[in-house]
């Protein structure tokens, strides 16, 4: 069925069918809202405007020191008591926030109005109220919905939600248009730049969403093959799907294996032969092959626990223990969505210890008691951990840093081996 | 709905979580959605605590809302007690679990927990971080202090001969500002005074401290904003005094002790003459002369702004030219000291209304808190960081406080050095041309970002004279914010002037002139105009 050779095993082994543990309980996770920080620096003419309490409008400028940022296109609608007295107000209020917004910042072409828990709690329709705002600021700048509230969304799962809000924008493709690949999720700038000259030189017509600018979103019809650049866009996908898109299966493009494959399902389906896959990858492969091999000492045989944060837990464990033989001890993730992860299970060792979703403490306790090598885990639990005499990654940073595609294979086999070296350098 | 770019304090919940977490053995168990738990980090990396905060979070889901969100409440108050064997617990809900009304207090006195339960009733919607706080910290000391209450109407016996007079310390927190360093430096000067800290609460104390708080002959309330209600409870209930006075300063300071000897009813002289800060001499000293007049706008919290105000003023020697707080619970107080200093008072918590005022007073020094840092920062003034809310750096590793005669010292040093030293300011002025060491350059001891602007573009600047435009528009950055009167033109070459004046007084000078223009109905500003008008205008 594959013209070109293949690394991965075939369906049935690894964990495909692995057994996983289940847990509900405190979820120490971001939710959905925290992709803003990633997304309004992505999409350079859009706004976040959260449409939410003083928890969220704290949330945002506490969860990744943003502040950074002089004055940011994110911002909160805050609700206050009176908004709660009748839903008419709250719309009216909403009306006024938007419009004194816009009086601002004239230019933003894209806002997004984002729902929150209390937004969804007292039931305010935002979509509809994007429809009204529609009226009055199209075509200047359009507006649209989505909900990055907690009660629905786990931190990467606010990208899925606002891509998944951006497909019925993308204009139909023409009816005789040739096949084109669109690679779906949020990916650094330089990794962007990188992939698009790689496809370029496999002859592949590609676009990428989210795109730069709201200007320049691609168009998508039955001659689109999407590829996911990032595990957490289930929602988006399926909107793809009925769009007429069709999507191609593979790992995520973590590690030279990982790339690899990525990249070889874009040629498979596009037709593209064996000689110029090899011509076009070998190089990169090589060089994220030398690359790792500066970490694989400090790495192999060192056990790895993964808290539940991104999604990408699986992905990650798998360019782990493949690429530089590390032991998996659990490998959490807030969401499995198996039919996404399948190319990724499929090449995770027999036996790994899956979990899904969280109760907190009891992880903790399996952590303490697994005593691994190394954690991951978010900001809230790190310095604990640390104090425990777990060595610990953050999370978070392998969702701000650019981790993709082989020039990047290196830096995050580093971010690994740098807790590491840091432990052992210190003598205090 | 406020449109909110950035906020100066959390929600009330926050608040309350900075007590438990100050505490040792008390657990809060907190009904809230996932994503709540990001509050842990504000703890454990800002504050670089090396315990988890005491909190459970509930974590309730979109599809429990139409099911039973209450019994996972209980289960997770059961399971948290259990776990966890805490002393007291806090209950509480988030701003999303107040919306749908379980009624944790309710629901937790159900569950009969063998140990004392205060529920919080924190308004979301109507409140912020330090009310939380302190509502959460007088809950807290009435639940587990009132067993211990005397008799209504019964006299407090006096203190038995020969032993010390007792306080407690109130108001410290988790997550304050300094807070761990002014408890160390307030403890020690009330020892040379020869009084005892009974309890320090809620900083490091046990449930069992906060009930024994009514043995103390006194309060001293640090930080008004979290312990004044907890301590006028005390007040009324254990007759127990307070103190009123914030030690924040020299001038603050000698007056707590006053205050302090006056309550415990002791000799103040001993301790009075032995102060040991330096600020008073290395503010007379003829090195602060340059020091004098400088113009300072102030913001924070009222308890710090209202401190750092009477410093700049009485201590430095500085002129006030701003104070405002976002306490709005303390908005009195700061409207009586701004009416003292002759200026406006800012009570906001808008941040975009604090930049439009720092833009507009051209203030040659900013003291605030880490958004008014910003701001400066991005208006090219000196700053430096007064109050909550925190940073990573405001918990330093070195001994730092606020409070106390050390603190004099420590603060002596922070608004001091942001500025441009003396000399360095009049080489400035005398040699405004030079590419390295041009006007717009950082003071030369501050490392960062003292890197010179690109030389090219600043002999450019200077060569270009004659090739400008005939008039210029006025600058926008520096002067955003200032009111630009729409029908004069500046002569290119009094915009050339004007930029040989001072970035932090240049758009005052702007606005100054244009008014002087308008009033004598002059359509073109020259150089003369300009001098013309800074001899109008000289103070």
């Amino acid at each position: 069925m594959n013209a070109l050779a293949s690394a991965a095993p075939a369906q049935g082994q690894g964990c495909a069918e692995a057994p996983v543990l289940r847990q509900r309980g405190q979820r120490e996770v971001f939710c959905g809202l925290t992709g803003i920080i990633w997304l309004h620096r992505k999409i350079q003419d859009a706004f976040f405007l959260i449409v939410g309490s003083r928890t969220c409008a704290h949330l945002m400028q506490s969860a990744a020191g943003v502040m950074i940022f002089a004055e940011p296109r994110f911002a909160t609608a805050i609700i206050e008591e009176r908004d709660l007295a009748g839903m008419a107000d709250a719309n009216e209020e909403l009306d006024r926030v938007v419009t004194q917004l816009l009086e601002r910042r004239p230019d933003i072409r894209l806002l997004f109005l984002v729902g929150s828990c209390p937004s969804e709690v007292i039931k305010l329709d935002l979509s509809r109220a994007a429809e009204r705002l529609n009226e009055s600021f199209s075509p200047r700048t359009r507006i649209l919905n989505y909900s990055g509230s907690g009660i629905e969304t786990t931190f990467t799962q606010g990208e899925d939600a606002c891509l998944a809000a951006l497909v019925p924008e993308l204009a139909p493709e023409a009816e005789d248009a040739a096949p084109s690949l669109l690679v779906i999720g949020a990916l650094a700038d330089v990794v962007e730049d990188q992939f698009r000259r790689l496809f370029n030189d496999l002859g592949i017509p590609v676009a990428f969403l989210p795109p730069r600018s709201s200007q320049e979103l691609p168009a998508v019809g039955k001659a689109t093959r999407y590829l996911m650049a990032q595990p957490f866009l289930g929602d988006t996908c399926k909107a793809l799907d009925k769009r007429g898109a069709e999507r191609l299966i593979a790992p995520f493009p973590l590690g030279a294996e990982g790339t690899t494959e990525w990249l070889r399902a874009a040629a498979t389906a596009f037709g593209v032969d064996k000689e110029r896959f090899e011509a076009v990858t070998v190089m990169g492969r090589e060089r994220a092959r030398r690359a790792l091999t500066h970490y694989q000492e400090r790495l192999a045989g060192k056990s790895i626990f993964f808290f539940p944060d991104s999604q990408l837990e699986i992905p990650l464990a798998r360019f782990l223990s493949r690429e530089l033989s590390m032991e998996l001890a659990e490998v959490g993730t807030p969401y499995l969505h198996r039919q996404n992860m399948a190319a990724e299970l499929a090449l995770l060792p027999a036996g790994t210890a899956l979990s899904e979703g969280q109760d907190v403490d009891k992880q903790l306790d399996r952590a303490r008691a697994a005593r691994p090598d190394l954690t991951v885990c978010g900001l809230g639990l790190a310095n604990p951990l640390e104090a425990e005499g777990l060595r610990t990654k953050w999370a978070i940073e392998l969702v701000f840093t650019p981790i993709q595609g082989y020039e990047q294979a290196g830096d995050l086999a580093e971010l690994f081996a740098r807790p590491l070296t840091r432990a052992e350098r210190l003598e205090v | 709905m406020q449109l909110t770019v950035w906020t100066y304090e959390g929600p009330p919940h926050v608040g309350a979580m900075r007590i438990a977490t100050a505490m040792e053995d008390v657990h809060y168990v907190l009904h809230a959605p996932q994503g709540d738990t990001y509050a842990d980090l504000l703890f454990t990396m800002i504050e670089r605590r090396d315990k988890r905060p005491p909190v459970t979070y509930t974590t309730f889901e979109a599809r429990d809302l139409g099911a039973d969100t209450a019994e996972i409440f209980k289960t997770a108050a059961r399971e948290a007690y259990e776990r966890f064997k805490p002393a007291a617990m806090l209950v509480g809900a988030s701003c999303t679990a107040e919306l749908i009304q379980d009624d944790p207090g309710g629901l937790a006195k159900a569950l009969g927990l063998p140990l004392p339960v205060v529920p919080l009733e924190l308004p979301s919607y109507q409140r912020k971080e330090n009310w939380g706080a302190s509502e959460t910290f007088y809950h807290l000391v009435r639940a587990l202090a009132s067993p211990h209450a005397p008799a209504p109407g019964s006299e407090r016996p006096a203190r038995e001969p020969g032993r010390r007079p007792r306080c407690n310390l109130l108001g410290a927190t988790a997550l304050g500002f300094r807070h761990r360093d002014d408890v160390d430096e307030i403890t020690r000067l009330l020892d040379r005074l020869g009084v005892d800290v009974a309890v320090t609460a809620p900083l490091g104390a046990h449930a069992a401290d906060i009930a024994r708080l009514g043995e103390a002959d006194f309060n001293v309330v640090l930080y008004p904003e979290i312990a004044a209600t907890a301590a006028k409870w005390l007040e009324r209930t254990f007759r127990q005094p307070m103190t009123k006075t914030v030690p924040i300063g020299v001038g603050a300071t000698i007056d707590f002790v006053k205050e302090v000897a006056e309550l415990a009813g002791i000799d103040p002289q001993p301790v009075l003459a032995g102060a040991t800060s330096r600020l008073p001499w290395y503010s007379r000293s003829v090195d602060s002369t340059y020091l004098t007049g400088k113009r300072v706008f102030i913001f924070g919290d009222a308890t710090h702004a209202l401190a750092a105000a009477r410093i700049a003023d009485k201590e430095l020697g500085y002129k006030v030219v701003g104070l405002g707080t976002y306490s709005r619970e303390f908005a009195r107080d700061i409207r009586a000291a701004a009416e003292a200093y002759g200026v406006e008072p800012l009570i906001t918590d808008d941040y975009l209304e604090v930049e439009a005022k720092v833009a507009e007073l051209h203030p040659e020094l900013v003291l605030g808190t880490q958004m008014e840092r910003h701001i400066a920062k991005r208006l090219r003034v000196p700053c430096a960081v007064i109050s909550a809310p925190v940073h990573v750096q405001d918990f330093p590793a070195r001994y730092s406080p606020q409070m106390g005669f050390e603190g004099a010292n420590v603060i002596f040093d922070a608004f001091v050095h942001p500025l441009m030293m003396g000399l360095e300011e009049h080489l400035l002025g005398m040699f405004r041309g030079d590419f390295e060491f041009h006007d717009e350059a950082h003071p030369s001891h501050l490392g960062h970002g003292a890197a010179p602007q690109e030389a090219p573009t600043q002999i450019k600047e200077a060569g270009t004279q004659t090739a400008e435009p005939a008039v210029v528009t006025p600058e926008t950055s520096a002067s955003a914010g200032a009111a630009v009167a729409p029908d004069i033109v500046w002569a290119a070459e009094a915009e050339q002037e004007l930029k040989k004046i001072p970035f932090f007084v240049r758009g005052k000078a702007r606005r100054n002139t244009e008014r002087f223009a308008e009033e004598r109905g002059l359509a073109t500003i020259t150089i003369e105009t300009l001098y013309d008008a800074k001899a109008h205008f000289a103070r």
